[in-house]
């Protein structure tokens, strides 16, 4: 009876979800297995094996990887020390770390430009010391800082989350016990965060798949990535079927790794975080 | 606990504040007789311009716009909104004129039609045949922008972009067409050619090029060029007008090989409900007064011979605005290429970024 | 020792904020800048401020996309959470299947969501304010659901069986017993949901209607001739106005907390 009754709680979620994220999928299944005169086909899906398509595929997944791992870096020493700073400050240091977010997203990419251009602010300053000047602008590094910095948010905050959530208790229970530092580390605080962790490299490294704006205006439209291709196929050449039929390549694609990272998912007591 | 119930309280706040603004734009939508819905590029008009059309007609005008023509032609063609006069480009045009999706407009009852010069409705023709479609706005072409501190020589030809001292420090057009220019022109070539061995002979100059580009852009190529960051870049007349205000060391040529002039016409697509209303609109825009206001915000070049005449010498004689005879008998046109050689050039473009 | 490291962790965070925080401080030094070009320092002004507020199309679209931002980033709160109570009493397989079809949205590259959602409301209703608010909610819902999901997750079941065992019925338990530990996952999914739909360009673009403009849509347009230095300042005063709004809320939450002591 009670169970029956929470259940009912995800409901309207569902006919949201079947009305908005099932139907639209439906639209994009049909559009990517037809061609322009409606019959079925797999060429839309086969087209990845273009050598373009591949190489675009390749590239974002090097590029969505590199800027997961930087953040992942960046962001979990950090989630540790803020998660030690105290409870009552953590509303604040969410909103702070959401705060830059609210300005809008090209403002703040043009921003970084600004900064890390040739004749640009970085530039200034390091010539002040005497080095430089370096050409970050318009190459790789200055995607890889800018999908960084867009998206390091995305991993602080679960990871901060999941570390807050860890009972102190069982820290000091293991101290209690004589494990050192290290030990309470490796295995307590480690394990106990990794969902937190999972869901930051999800969140990060799916929107970096498909990116391209950032791509295009750091990288001065140098590289070509699969959500360019795909942008393109929409908003350029006017070819929906085969925008589409790549757009399901890439989901089966985020699939089979979002697949493979849960294999790695010990803490999750067989359950999906996806 | 409490902290959350403040913030959510303070949103709502927001939410209460702002919800009677919006209230309104909708129950705008509602009434429809007597508005006209305008689709344009975007910042591509002097907005005071539409609050007089406004007053003088009691038309309501909705105004919307785009980035590119492309996105514009994706959104016009879902029916998701019935515009009554849109604003884009020549070869986007006869796209449109072929497809059968624009309606002729009546020109012969408009006061102020004359005004504009016939030389440009000539060039026009090269898109619209009998001028029935499009009546012109703007006009330009697409040159070289360079920085004479960075650039030693005097910049006449295409050529100087392969020039490998200054490699890094050049930018390209990052537009499928405008950047085919160049190699086309470079080698003797139309800019409208859809012969397979010229295209690719193009592309094989471009691919040699792009070990020299520092990147592809459209629009913030302005900047990179004020800013001192490039060296020279491909830009449209306008831009370079632009960057040569804030940056006295800038300056353009059209190079000698010939280059694109480019139009942007205003014109009515068929689902178009109030036809009347956007004849009365493209007319008034073509008015003197009107003319010099959108010249004054915009600064490209103007068709409208009358509002030309009103312009002080020192622009007349600008020659980025308004590039002499010579140099406009080298320039093209773009014509609209037909499903199957855009498909074509598609393919090489695509080829060309993945390189 | 100790003091090494605490300095180091300090710094550490303290470098990391700068990085965040850059390229909103060249922002707002843009905003007072009297030229219109971004590298050129002009001097300094506030004719852009002064000019904002002049300009009924940039106020508009400040209001639009508030009020739009707001209301999504609520109703997607309200759906999420409510889903991922019920999702915990449903078998793992059915929780499995929900899960995948929450994510396909952000799978998606948003293009295609966005033409994908446009083409739904033009065969069945027309473009306007409502098919904006219906793609900034389904955008949304996947970050409600993932920050309340691990919540949920390590929320301890005993507790809130301790209180039913007291007495308590299941609502008035789940208030004042879950509720307060999903709290800090449910604020994170409302400021992510919230923050995405104030981003978000694409899917505004593909199911606005005629003459609504946000925030996202207004400077996508004005990149064709340059970005007009008003948006800085409006930038501006809404980071600032943010702040405001934490600082105040900071304040009080401090305040109460004074007051427990006590």
């Amino acid at each position: 009876m009670n169970t029956n009754k929470r259940k009912l709680l995800t409901g309207p979620y569902l006919v949201w979800a079947v009305g908005f994220i099932i139907l639209p999928l439906l639209m994009i299944l049909y559009y990517g297995l037809t061609n322009d005169s409606g019959s079925f086909t797999l060429d839309n899906l086969l087209a990845i094996a273009d050598p373009i398509h591949a190489k675009a595929l390749w590239e974002s997944v090097l590029i969505a990887l590199g800027s997961t791992l930087i953040s992942l870096v960046i962001a979990y020493p950090l989630a540790y020390i803020l998660s030690n700073m105290g409870g009552n400050k953590s509303g604040t240091i969410i909103m702070l770390f959401m705060l830059p977010m609210w300005i809008n997203f090209l403002l703040r990419i043009m921003a970084l430009q600004m900064i890390l251009a040739n004749t640009g602010i970085l530039n200034a300053i390091l010539g002040f010391f005497g080095i430089g000047p370096l050409h970050i602008m318009y190459s790789k590094t200055a995607i890889l800082i800018g999908m960084v910095y867009e998206y390091l948010p995305f991993m602080i905050l679960p990871i901060y989350n999941v570390m807050c959530k860890i009972d102190r208790n069982v820290i000091d229970a293991a101290r209690d016990l004589g494990a050192d530092t290290k030990t309470v580390f490796m295995h307590v605080i480690m394990p106990l965060s990794l969902p937190g962790v999972l869901s930051g490299i999800i969140m990060v490294f799916i929107p970096g798949i498909s990116e391209f704006v950032i791509a295009d205006i750091l990288g001065g439209s140098k590289v070509l990535l699969i959500g360019n291709v795909i942008d393109q196929e929409f908003s350029l050449t006017n070819n929906w079927h085969l925008g589409s039929g790549l757009s399901i390549v890439l989901m089966i694609f985020i699939f089979i790794s979002m697949a493979i990272m849960n294999k790695y998912d010990k803490s999750g007591e067989g359950q999906m975080i996806w | 606990m409490k902290k959350y119930a403040i913030l959510a309280a303070a949103m709502a706040a927001c939410l209460t504040v702002t919800g009677c603004g919006a209230g309104q734009n909708e129950s705008a939508a509602a009434e429809d007789d007597n508005t006209l819905i305008v689709f344009n590029y975007g910042d591509y008009i002097e907005r005071s311009v539409l609050d007089m059309f406004e007053e003088e007609t009691g038309i309501k005008v909705k105004y919307e716009e785009y980035v590119t023509p492309e996105d514009m032609y994706t959104k016009y063609q879902s029916g998701a909104i019935n515009y009554d006069l849109i604003c884009t480009s020549d070869y986007m045009i006869e796209k449109m004129i072929l497809a059968g999706e624009l309606q002729k407009i009546d020109t012969s009852s408009m006061e102020n039609y004359d005004n504009l010069d016939p030389t440009y409705l000539d060039f026009c023709k090269s898109f619209d045949p009998n001028n029935e479609y499009a009546v012109p706005y703007f006009w330009g072409t697409v040159g070289i922008c360079y920085n004479t501190e960075m650039v030693g020589e005097e910049v006449d030809s295409w050529e100087i972009l392969w020039d490998e001292n200054y490699s890094d420090q050049l930018i390209m057009e990052n537009s499928m067409r405008d950047a085919f220019i160049v190699p086309l022109k470079l080698m003797g070539a139309s800019i409208n050619t859809v012969d397979k061995n010229e295209l690719l002979e193009a592309q094989q100059m471009l691919f040699d090029q792009k070990k020299l580009v520092m990147a592809y852009l459209v629009d913030e190529s302005r900047d990179a060029m004020i800013s001192g960051d490039a060296a020279m870049a491909v830009i449209y007349s306008g831009d370079a007008t632009a960057a040569m205000d804030a940056n006295e060391d800038l300056d353009y040529c059209v190079p000698k090989e010939g280059s694109n002039i480019w139009f942007d016409c205003w014109m009515i697509p068929k689902t178009a409900k109030h036809k009347e209303a956007a004849e009365k609109f493209i007319d008034f825009m073509n008015r003197v007064d009107v003319g010099l206001m959108n010249f004054d915000y915009i600064y490209y070049a103007t068709p409208n011979q009358a509002v030309y005449e009103e312009l002080d010498d020192e622009t007349k004689e600008d020659y980025t605005i308004f590039p002499d005879e010579e140099t406009l008998s080298k320039c093209e046109v773009y014509k609209y290429l037909g499903e199957e050689d855009e498909r074509y050039y598609n393919q090489l473009w695509k080829e060309l970024k993945s390189y | 020792m100790v003091k090494t490291k605490s300095f180091l962790q300090k710094f550490y965070v303290g470098l990391i904020f700068t990085i965040l925080y850059a390229p909103i401080a060249v922002l707002i030094v843009c905003s007072f800048n009297a030229s219109k070009a971004r590298t050129i320092w002009g001097g300094f002004t506030l004719d852009w401020y002064v000019q904002l507020f002049q300009n009924e199309a940039v106020i508009d679209a400040v209001k639009t996309s508030l009020m739009l931002t707001t209301s999504a980033a609520l109703i997607a709160t309200l759906l999420g959470t409510f889903a991922c109570i019920g999702m915990t009493v449903m078998s793992k397989r059915s929780q499995a299947v929900i899960g995948t079809v929450t994510n396909i949205p952000m799978l998606n590259a948003d293009i295609v969501t966005g033409i994908a959602i446009m083409l739904l409301f033009v065969r069945f209703m027309k473009l306007g304010y409502t098919s904006m608010l219906i793609g900034h909610v389904t955008l949304g819902i996947p970050y409600v659901i993932l920050n309340v999901n691990p919540r949920l997750r390590s929320a301890s079941k005993t507790t809130y069986e301790a209180a039913l065992d007291l007495g308590a019925g299941p609502v008035y338990a789940f208030i004042k017993v879950v509720l307060p530990e999903l709290m800090p996952g449910i604020m994170a999914g409302f400021l992510m949901a919230f923050t995405i739909s104030l981003d978000d360009f694409i899917i505004t673009y593909f199911t606005k209607g005629a003459g609504i403009n946000t925030i996202s849509t207004m400077l996508y347009q004005e990149v064709r001739r340059g970005i007009n230095p008003e948006m800085y300042a409006m930038s501006t005063l809404l980071f600032l106005a943010i702040l405001l709004i934490l600082f105040v809320v900071n304040r009080i939450g401090a305040k109460q907390d004074e007051m427990k002591v006590y």
